[in-house]
């Protein structure tokens, strides 16, 4: 019956109308998510992220987002708001990066989760802070039902970003987008909420678009691999092909330029020259082009022509270079 | 292993050269919130930090938010007088020399920091931002224009840039500026504060690749802080671990990154995802219960007793000294690794 | 929190010491003659002194300051034997014109002052978060544009320019409203309203213009936060997201500002109540200022720095109870 991707996302595009002019934050991407399995998007700052997955959630107000995106069927492009509202929170959920900021100052923990929770399925507020307590016990916080008395900032850094992961999770949704779940946080924190949410992806069976700029954490949870730059694809893998045959000059070169813990002593860092596109005015053609070692050790006409289109280089990996044959 | 109990002071090579830098017992308590009728106990932010740096190697300094690292890094260079302790610079006590007779001194050592457009004035140019700490030195208009030349090329700007103001440039580049100005008296060390945590992990790469090749070409020492482990291992020769503001792990950085003797070193390595999936996915990981604890109320004995896996009744009531357990390293456990 | 009370209601205290003792000292510099002018005209130089001896005069400054500030708590009696008289609690002297008890003559004024400053407290709110509300939330509209735009006309507008206008419009030309009197809101609130009114707008056009302003600068800012971001991500109503999530902290802003405006609005209804002719407390000022009248002029100082730094006080706690964050420390 159900043969649709959890999430399929095709040819998305978000524009800003700004002072300076029009910005185009993200020029088509396409991707899938499946049930149970992790989509990892990586890039480095300013390189549509998170442009990309409000635009998912709808949660946009005054930019222009075209193309598709449907949840389970259901197209979430240009839909009435009315019923984007009743997905969000229920069918997909999302985690911030900063739970500090992302959670409401003024009230407690355990309204804020129970509210989410009545917003969907009603009932009442004491039946709700019974759920949210629960949630909150579900995330590992210790003693959920005094917890859920208190303020944001009377948690952790590691506590409100669970409590975060436990306000995505009230309503039982199938679709979570993580932006930069962990960033703000400490390894060994890190390392404590990512277990977490792949414990709670097994147990439900959730799809997770996990959005971060650090290889290392793509590399522990994502099962494919969208790699973004300049607000476009630039490579998707399945994480094992991407990490051990990248097929993008982008991506080679930011695994090159990765210090890594796992490295034999005097391993060099090879830097990318130069630094991001701007979005107001992105370099013709391939917006990496100025900063490409293959194009710099061979200019080619195509580069800075036409913007490179996603190929299929191998099954289920696809890469945006015309020099693809070159870097293979 | 041999575990010998010796304080660090005698722990030095008798072959190795003088250090550039010696840090002994440096403490550092801020006073705490004021309450009703008086202050709350302070907030030991910093606990007899022992350590050397030599000239021209790179020591890290890593650990989890909040242990302490701004604040040690500030006092290296008086930007904050130490509670405790004392730091001296080539035999040179500099932590009680009134602020005056510093002077003279504070061309040899500098301080990057973390948010490279905070740290520089915006309403002053690239070249007047640069020229500052040489115009403090009395240096001639014709020569100070030569050097900062000279600067602006060595960390990869061009001359046209001199005339532009910091809001012009990316993270980057700013960094860049920062470096330039740290450089510009020709310091002897630098104690650099998170200087590539707030960049794109392509311009990390440039940075680290800056300041390891202005090493090798000036010889200046670094103080390297970061909460990046891999980012440390790269640039380091020598690596000391906090936690809750004391020192829990010092050694030569191979030795620290591949044996670590304490457990607290051990977990942070294990939690570090590596940018590989297979071993990720064969890896051993010990995940630490719990958050780091607040300096302002730390815990009995080992202060990391309640996160580790390996604690003991001892570990709750004694607190462990930094003892040697290998030449060359030292950690501060009852039951180091061996 | 009982620390933190204890500590403010202390310092508070302080204050209004401080202030007590700075215009004693004030008064104290001036050249008049307080007992010749209490006695009034034509008094002998014996009935002088002997009023002189009455009223504490003669004693030492510092006694003098310390016998005020222990009558304002506990009562005093001035003078001796027959001619004692008792002056209860709260006392704060008397008249040097009237006589009267100051006390009195303050709580006479203060209903009208209080009608004043509470109705146009009111109206200003209404008015300025109404229009700030709506201006930030149609942001960029014909709507947001003709309300800012109005509110700069009329942060433009002197008071008393906006109350001439008003008198000679409504009440000359039109005959709509009767000059305004001051009626007891016990005795008939409509007439209470219909005199108020006028005086009301005059006092609060300005600050519904300000507060317009800031209102929509912070409701933007607001709608902006990563928190109203979640809200609306957890599928909340816009009008819940609104309602609760942003407009609650949006507000709490001019509520602080709305605290400290009450405080200083006793002290400056001065011109509009002389603009009405309205006996409040501010004219009562004015006329006490022109006589050099020192008993009523220190009482209202420290009637109108006693408001201040209560509603400041006020203000404190309401913020506390609304954002749990500044509970703490
Ligand atoms: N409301 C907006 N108006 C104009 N431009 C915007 C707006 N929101 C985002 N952008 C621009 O879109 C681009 C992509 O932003 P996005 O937040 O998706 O980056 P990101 O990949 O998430 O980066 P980061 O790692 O810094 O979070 C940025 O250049 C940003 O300036
Ligand atoms: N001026 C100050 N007054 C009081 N406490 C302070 C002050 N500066 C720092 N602290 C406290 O001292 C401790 C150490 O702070 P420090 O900034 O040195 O940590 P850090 O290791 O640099 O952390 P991060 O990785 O977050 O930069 C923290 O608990 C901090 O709250
Ligand atoms: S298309 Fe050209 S410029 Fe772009 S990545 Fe490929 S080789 Fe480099
Ligand atoms: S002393 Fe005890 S608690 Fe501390 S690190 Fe060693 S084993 Fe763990
Ligand atoms: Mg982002
Ligand atoms: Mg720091």
């Amino acid at each position: 019956m159900t043969s649709h991707p959890l999430l399929d996302v095709h040819d998305l595009a978000v524009e800003f109308t700004t002072e300076e002019g029009t910005v185009r934050a993200v020029k088509g991407v396409d991707f899938t998510v499946e049930r149970g399995r992790t989509l990892g998007i990586v890039g480095e700052s300013g390189s549509g992220k998170s442009v990309t997955s409000l635009a998912v959630m709808g949660l946009h107000r005054g930019a222009t987002v075209t193309g598709s995106a449907k949840l389970d069927g259901t197209e979430l492009v240009g839909a009435p708001d009315d019923d984007l509202r009743k997905l969000r929170g229920r069918r997909m959920a999302m985690v911030f990066q900063d739970a500090l900021t992302a959670l409401h100052p003024y009230f407690t923990v355990g309204d804020q989760i129970a509210e989410a929770y009545r917003a969907h399925f009603g009932g009442t507020r004491r039946a709700a802070l019974a759920r949210a307590v629960d949630v909150l016990g579900d995330v590992g916080i210790p003693e959920p039902a005094r917890r859920a008395d208190e303020h944001p900032h009377q948690f952790s850094g590691g506590m409100r970003q669970r409590a975060m992961i436990a306000l995505a999770l009230s309503c039982e949704p199938d679709l979570v987008i993580a932006d930069e779940p962990t960033t703000a946080l400490d390894v060994t924190v890190q390392a404590q909420v990512l277990e977490l949410l792949m414990r709670l992806q097994q147990e439900r069976g959730l799809g997770i678009v996990m959005i971060t700029h650090d290889l290392g954490v793509i590399a522990r949870v994502a099962d494919d691999v969208l790699v973004m730059y300049g607000g476009s694809a630039a490579e998707q893998a399945p994480a094992d092909t991407l990490f051990t045959t990248p097929r993008h000059p982008y991506t080679r070169g930011l695994l090159d330029s990765l210090p890594r813990l796992d490295a034999e002593d005097g391993a060099e860092l090879r830097s990318i020259p130069g630094s991001p596109p701007s979005l107001l005015a992105p370099p013709a053609g391939c917006a990496f082009h100025p900063r490409c070692a293959v194009y710099a050790a061979k200019p080619d006409a195509r580069c800075t022509g036409e913007r490179p289109l996603l190929r299929t280089v191998a099954d289920g990996h696809r890469s945006a270079c015309v020099h693809d044959e070159v870097t293979a | 292993m041999t575990t010998e109990t010796a304080p660090l002071a005698d722990a030095a090579d008798p072959g190795a050269p003088a250090a550039l830098l010696s840090v002994r017992d440096l403490g550092m308590t801020f006073p705490g919130p004021r309450g009703t009728l008086r202050r709350r106990p302070g907030i030991r932010a910093v606990d007899g930090v022992t350590f050397d740096v030599r000239p021209g190697e790179t020591l890290g300094l890593v650990g989890e938010s909040g242990c302490g690292k701004s604040t040690t890094g500030r006092m290296l260079v008086r930007l904050l007088d130490p509670t405790a302790g004392r730091v001296s610079f080539r035999g040179q006590d500099i932590t009680t020399t009134p602020q005056h007779r510093l002077r003279p001194l504070r061309s040899r050592f500098q301080m990057i920091f973390q948010d490279p457009f905070a740290s520089l004035n915006p309403r002053q140019t690239v070249q007047q931002i640069i020229a500052a700490p040489l115009r403090a030195q009395g240096e001639g208009k014709q020569r100070i224009r030569a050097e900062v030349r000279d600067l602006v090329r060595l960390v990869g700007l061009a001359p046209e840039h001199l005339e532009r103001y910091p809001h012009q440039f990316s993270g980057g580049q700013a960094q860049r500026i920062g470096i330039a100005r740290a450089l510009a008296t020709r310091p002897e060390l630098v104690v650099a504060d998170e200087p590539v945590s707030a960049l794109d992990v392509s311009i990390q790469a440039q940075i680290v690749g800056l300041m390891e090749r202005l090493q090798a070409e000036l010889g200046v020492a670094y103080v390297f802080i970061a909460h990046d482990l891999a980012v440390v291992k790269h640039i380091s020769h020598r690596v000391a671990v906090m936690y809750l503001g004391r020192i829990v792990e010092i050694g030569d950085k191979q030795q620290v990154y591949d044996h670590p003797a304490h457990p607290y070193t051990k977990a942070l390595l294990s939690a570090v995802p590596l940018p590989d999936p297979a071993a990720e996915r064969t890896r051993e990981r010990i995940v630490l219960l719990g958050d780091p604890p607040s300096p302002a109320n730390p815990p009995s004995g080992c202060t990391f007793h309640p996160r580790c896996p390996k604690a003991q009744d001892v570990c709750r009531t004694e607190a462990p000294l930094l003892t040697l357990t290998a030449p060359g390293r030292q950690a501060a456990c009852h039951f180091p690794e061996a | 929190m009982i620390g933190f009370l204890l500590r403010r209601l202390l310092a508070m205290a302080a204050t209004l010491l401080a202030v007590c003792a700075l215009t004693f000292a004030v008064f104290y510099l001036l050249p008049s003659d307080p007992a010749a002018q209490f006695c009034g005209k034509d008094c002998s130089a014996d009935r002088i002194e002997l009023v002189r001896q009455q009223l504490g005069l003669a004693d030492p400054l510092a006694v003098q300051f310390w016998h005020y500030v222990t009558a304002v708590f506990a009562g005093r009696s001035y003078g001796t034997g027959q001619y004692a008289v008792q002056c209860d609690f709260p006392c704060f002297g008397y008249s040097f014109q009237s006589a009267q008890p100051v006390w009195d003559l303050m709580t006479d004024r203060l209903p009208t002052s209080v009608s004043l400053a509470l109705g146009a407290a009111v109206l200003w709110l209404l008015l300025g978060v109404g229009a700030g509300v709506l201006s930030a939330l149609r942001r960029g509209t014909w709507l947001d544009r003709t309300l800012m735009i109005g509110t700069i006309g009329i942060a433009a507008l002197p008071v008393y320019f906006t109350a001439m206008i008003l008198l000679y419009l409504v009440v000359s030309v039109a005959g709509l409203l009767p000059y305004p009197r001051y009626i007891a809101f016990g005795e008939d609130p409509v007439g209470w309203t219909t005199n108020l009114i006028l005086p009301w707008i005059a006092l609060a056009l300005l600050n519904a213009a300000i507060y317009a302003r800031m209102t929509r600068n912070s409701v933007i800012e607001t709608m902006a936060e990563p928190y109203v971001r979640t809200a609306r991500a957890k599928g909340l109503r816009e009008r819940r997201v609104v309602g609760r999530h942003g407009l609650r902290p949006a507000l709490t802003p001019v509520a602080t500002m709305l605290g400290m405006d009450l405080g200083g609005l006793l002290a400056g209804a001065l011109i509009t109540e002389s603009l009405f002719s309205l006996p409040g407390i501010g004219k009562l000022f004015a006329d006490s200022l022109n006589k050099a009248d020192q008993p009523v002029i220190m009482g209202i100082t420290l009637l109108a720095s006693f408001f201040i730094i209560s509603s400041n006080l006020v203000v404190d706690l309401v913020y506390a109870w609304i954002d749990p964050r500044a509970r703490l420390s």
